[in-house]
């Protein structure tokens, strides 16, 4: 197995964007990641996109062929393959694609996420994003996704003594990276008396502790390690790739303030990179919700479980801290265009990991990790990459 | 009018009366049921089980923001229910006095869970309601002192 | 051959509303409530329908007596707001009791004695020995329209009898019914609120049909009723069931427990057989219940009942009347006509 890098990243501007299609987003992506890796079109052989739900969103399936046409390469016939995992399709094809090259298959890829949520109404889209949960035993009852989260976090609150202004500061946090970040949907300043005036969505959630709708997509190419310094001055390498799967309804959990599958995946990477989490410079991880930043910092191995809320509110986590936690403004400041989410976490770390995060970088940031989470902890991915 | 009465008519035994699987072998309940025991797998001796519906709450919140199917019914409450037998079920909590509360014991109650809109089918089934301060039993007890006393 | 009522169940939603509300609403002063002689009235939730009440009604009757719902081989289901116009009630109620397939089953409709009816059909069957067990259930979410006289009393509430021939609560030992095409409260296909003929409902209607099946069946088996320690009558409002006890020569001592009108309305097809439920709640085994239905359309169904040995081993392990009339939660107007569907979206 050989190494794999990255050497061309790319992200849309993420929002509600009623001027592009999904066609238009991904083709936007793929041409801006060929061309921050110096290639041509004709040199890419396999291409991997991660989209949750085109059925359901835009009424097309079928989104591996739709991609490759859409980035004018159906001529050239190469393999196009759509990967989902709900909201860790992203990070579920940039595995395939780590996969690919790293097998020794394929020697230039290109690993893509795309959604295009806002052609629905928003009932719809919550409907669509529910269908991430347990369709028969979870929501057929009234379950929503913040419903699910929110369950997690009144126990940890009760558990751990986590509170919902704890919650409300990664909000803060995020909205505060995110404006210094071009592509994030949101540059707004907000604080915890904003999030706690938002209406309620699901006790404790309120609807600033969500992330939003959003439309985006992302691509990076990846090349064996070996050839990379041929395209990139600054090649970015994939020192870990872990996937781990848990069960699918929040209930049937062994734990249900931990993501099991998130521990997993993080243990094996770290395994794979053969480095400790403290080693870690900087960090996307998966905040569809204040309380999933909280979870995920705990059960990524940065603080001891139940540590999560207090390790926020002493600001360990923010820009110019220990250890920076989504500085693009994570899912809920950038923007969570389902799909696309997982690749503009290895975006995001590569543009550090490069020094070209102007002004949100982490100064001498040579390892980062990037954390996608399935659902309510169905499916966890987690990459480490390093200078 | 699109209907989903195939896939709901399948899992009425469980939405109704939340019949599940006991492995034999490894002695765990499952809900909903499983065909393949988890621990022992083609090695298991499954049976149908029927669950008292019984249980404690675990965990719980209020959902305001619903989709479109429960939007008429906000705030509702919704939990996560440990069954006496061991699995643990999601379920809606109807309003009562007594309110929601983590470790509070519930026990099954008939309800519509949903419907079709106007000209689809009704989807009937399972909520959970507090127990009773008194059980039956001893309230049964308590009568007949009454009585003889 | 014995037959009667092996076990009973009820069901009555918590939620009421005040009759000096909805007066409120339609500014129809405090002394309605005195007038009709009812002062609260019951309300189902937002999930609740004759379904769902049906279903806990024969829940409950069922773990009174602990009988194996194997042996259920007729469930009859009456009720004037049965959710579906085509797909019988009875049917999901067979499913959640967990009846075996080997029933029959049919919805009945007949205004408020459509529960009543269900009764008698049972005792049918399982007089003949065609069946073994039969399950009677009355149960209604009735409406009334806003601003309507009708909308003071129409309430939510159910119960279900178990019909048999061996350990009986209570025997069944006649009854009789009055029957005659009298147009005095319908409800056409599609509309969502029944009419009525205002006073027409009341001598021509509920007094003549009442009387005539009561008078019918004392005559039929040579009782009066002083042969009786209790009568449930039909129950529209808290006036009506008094005045034509005392028509017949009733006490009002004798209707005393089963006249819960006043405290949840009239709940339709419920009706008289939560009243005879909260009779049977306090009867002593040898007490005698004299018990006339009556449904718009118009007929009388009229019961003769001896409570039994039995009903003091069984009646603490299912919930009483009192026990539903004492969980209640209050509404105004705007909830309740939410929960009534009467806003439309």
């Amino acid at each position: 197995m050989r190494s794999v890098s990255i050497i061309g990243i790319a992200c849309t501007k993420f929002g509600e964007r009623w001027d592009v299609s999904l066609r238009d987003m991904i083709a936007e992506a793929g041409v801006m990641a060929i061309e921050d890796a110096k290639i041509t079109g004709d040199q890419i052989e396999a291409l991997f996109v991660g989209n949750m739900s085109g059925g359901r969103f835009v009424e097309q399936e079928h989104i591996g062929a739709l991609i490759a046409d859409c980035a004018g390469l159906s001529r050239l016939h190469i393999p196009s393959t759509r990967v989902e995992a709900a909201c860790a399709s992203g990070g579920l094809a940039l595995r395939q694609g780590v996969l690919a090259v790293a097998s020794g298959y394929h020697d230039i890829v290109i690993a893509a996420g795309v959604e295009k949520m806002t052609d629905v109404s928003s009932g719809t889209a919550a409907d669509a994003l529910a269908s991430a949960a347990d369709r028969e035993w979870e929501c057929f009852f009234g379950a929503t996704f913040p419903a699910l989260y929110a369950m997690m976090a009144k126990l940890h609150m009760r558990r751990f003594g986590t509170t919902h202004d704890q919650m409300a500061q990664v909000a803060v946090k995020n909205h505060h990276h995110a404006c210094f970040n071009p592509v994030a949907q949101y540059h707004m300043e907000i604080a915890i008396e904003d999030v706690d005036k938002s209406p309620m969505v699901a006790d404790p959630l309120h609807v600033l502790d969500c992330s939003p709708i959003s439309d985006g997509a992302a691509a990076v190419v990846l090349v064996p390690t070996e050839t990379a310094k041929r395209f990139a001055d600054t090649p970015i390498r994939i020192v870990a790739s872990a996937q781990a799967s848990d069960t699918l309804a929040l209930h049937d959990r062994r734990d249900l303030t931990t993501l099991d599958a998130t521990v997993h995946a993080a243990r094996q990477a770290f395994a794979q990179a053969k480095i400790e989490p403290r080693q870690v410079d900087v960090a996307e991880v998966h905040d569809c919700f204040t309380i999933a930043e909280i979870l995920a910092i705990e059960d990524l191995g940065f603080v001891e479980k139940g540590q999560g809320g207090p390790a926020t509110e002493e600001g360990m986590t923010a820009l110019g801290s220990e250890l920076p936690i989504n500085t693009s403004g994570g899912l809920k400041a950038c923007g969570h265009p389902v799909g696309a989410t997982g690749i503009k976490q290895a975006y995001e770390i590569a543009l550090q990991l490069r020094g070209e995060a102007g002004r949100r970088q982490v100064d001498e940031a040579e390892i980062g990790l990037i954390h996608n989470v399935g659902g309510s902890g169905g499916t966890a991915l987690v990459h480490i990459l390093s200078r | 009018m699109t209907t989903h009465a195939p896939r709901f008519w399948r899992c009425i035994p469980q939405r109704y009366n939340l019949k599940g699987t006991h492995c034999t072998s490894c002695d765990e309940y499952f809900f909903p049921p499983r065909n393949i025991c988890p621990n022992c797998r083609r090695g298991a001796e499954l049976e149908e089980y029927a669950f008292k519906g019984t249980g404690t709450i675990v965990t719980f919140t209020t959902i305001y923001s619903a989709t479109e199917d429960f939007e008429r019914m906000t705030p509702y409450n919704l939990a996560i229910i440990k069954l006496d037998e061991g699995p643990r079920v999601t379920g809606q909590i109807i309003h009562s006095s007594e309110g929601v509360k983590i470790g509070m014991r519930v026990r099954p109650v008939f309800r519509i869970l949903g419907k079709e809109g106007e000209r689809g089918i009704i989807y009937y089934g399972t909520k959970f309601a507090p127990l009773p301060k008194l059980t039956l039993q001893e309230c049964k007890e308590k009568k007949s002192t009454n009585g003889n006393g | 051959m014995a037959s009667g009522i092996v076990s009973y169940g009820v069901y009555i939603p918590r939620y009421r509303i005040r009759v000096d509300e909805i007066a409120r609403v339609w500014g129809d002063g405090n002394e309605v409530s005195e007038s009709l002689r009812v002062f609260e009235k019951s309300v189902p939730d937002l999930d609740e329908d004759a379904v769902t009440i049906a279903v806990e009604a024969a829940r409950n009757a069922l773990q009174r007596c602990g009988a194996n719902p194997d042996r259920i081989g007729a469930i009859y289901v009456g009720s004037e707001s049965h959710p579906y116009a085509v797909k019988p009630t009875g049917t999901i109620v067979g499913e959640a009791i967990c009846t075996s397939s080997d029933f029959t089953a049919a919805d009945f409709e007949f205004a408020c004695k459509a529960g009543t009816a269900a009764v008698q059909a049972c005792l049918g069957l399982v007089t003949s020995q065609l069946i073994d067990l039969g399950l009677a259930i009355g149960a209604d979410v009735s409406q009334g329209a806003p601003g309507d006289m009708l909308e003071y009393t129409a309430a939510a509430g159910g119960a279900a009898y178990l019909i048999g021939r061996e350990d009986l609560a209570a025997e069944i030992e006649a009854f009789y019914s009055f029957t005659t095409d009298t147009p005095d409260f319908w409800r056409r296909e599609g509309m969502p609120y029944p009419e009525h003929g205002g006073r027409f409902t009341g001598e021509p209607a509920y007094f003549k049909h009442v009387v005539s099946a009561a008078k019918g069946l004392m005559k039929k088996i040579g009782t009066g009723p002083k042969d009786y320690d209790y009568a449930v009558f039909h129950q529209p409002n808290g006036k009506f069931p008094v005045r034509v006890a005392k028509m017949l020569g009733f006490s009002t001592k004798q209707i005393e427990p089963g006249l819960v009108v006043p405290m949840i309305g009239n709940t339709y097809s419920g009706s008289c057989l939560i009243g005879l439920a909260a009779t049977l709640d306090v009867a002593k085994p040898g007490d005698r219940i004299f018990v006339t239905s009556f449904g718009s359309g118009a007929g009388s169904d009229a019961f003769s009942i001896t409570v039994k040995e039995k009903i003091d081993e069984i009646r603490c392990a299912a919930p009483s009347v009192r026990d539903y009339i004492g969980d209640a939660e209050y509404l105004d107007y705007a909830m309740y006509a939410k929960h009534k569907g009467k806003l439309k979206v």
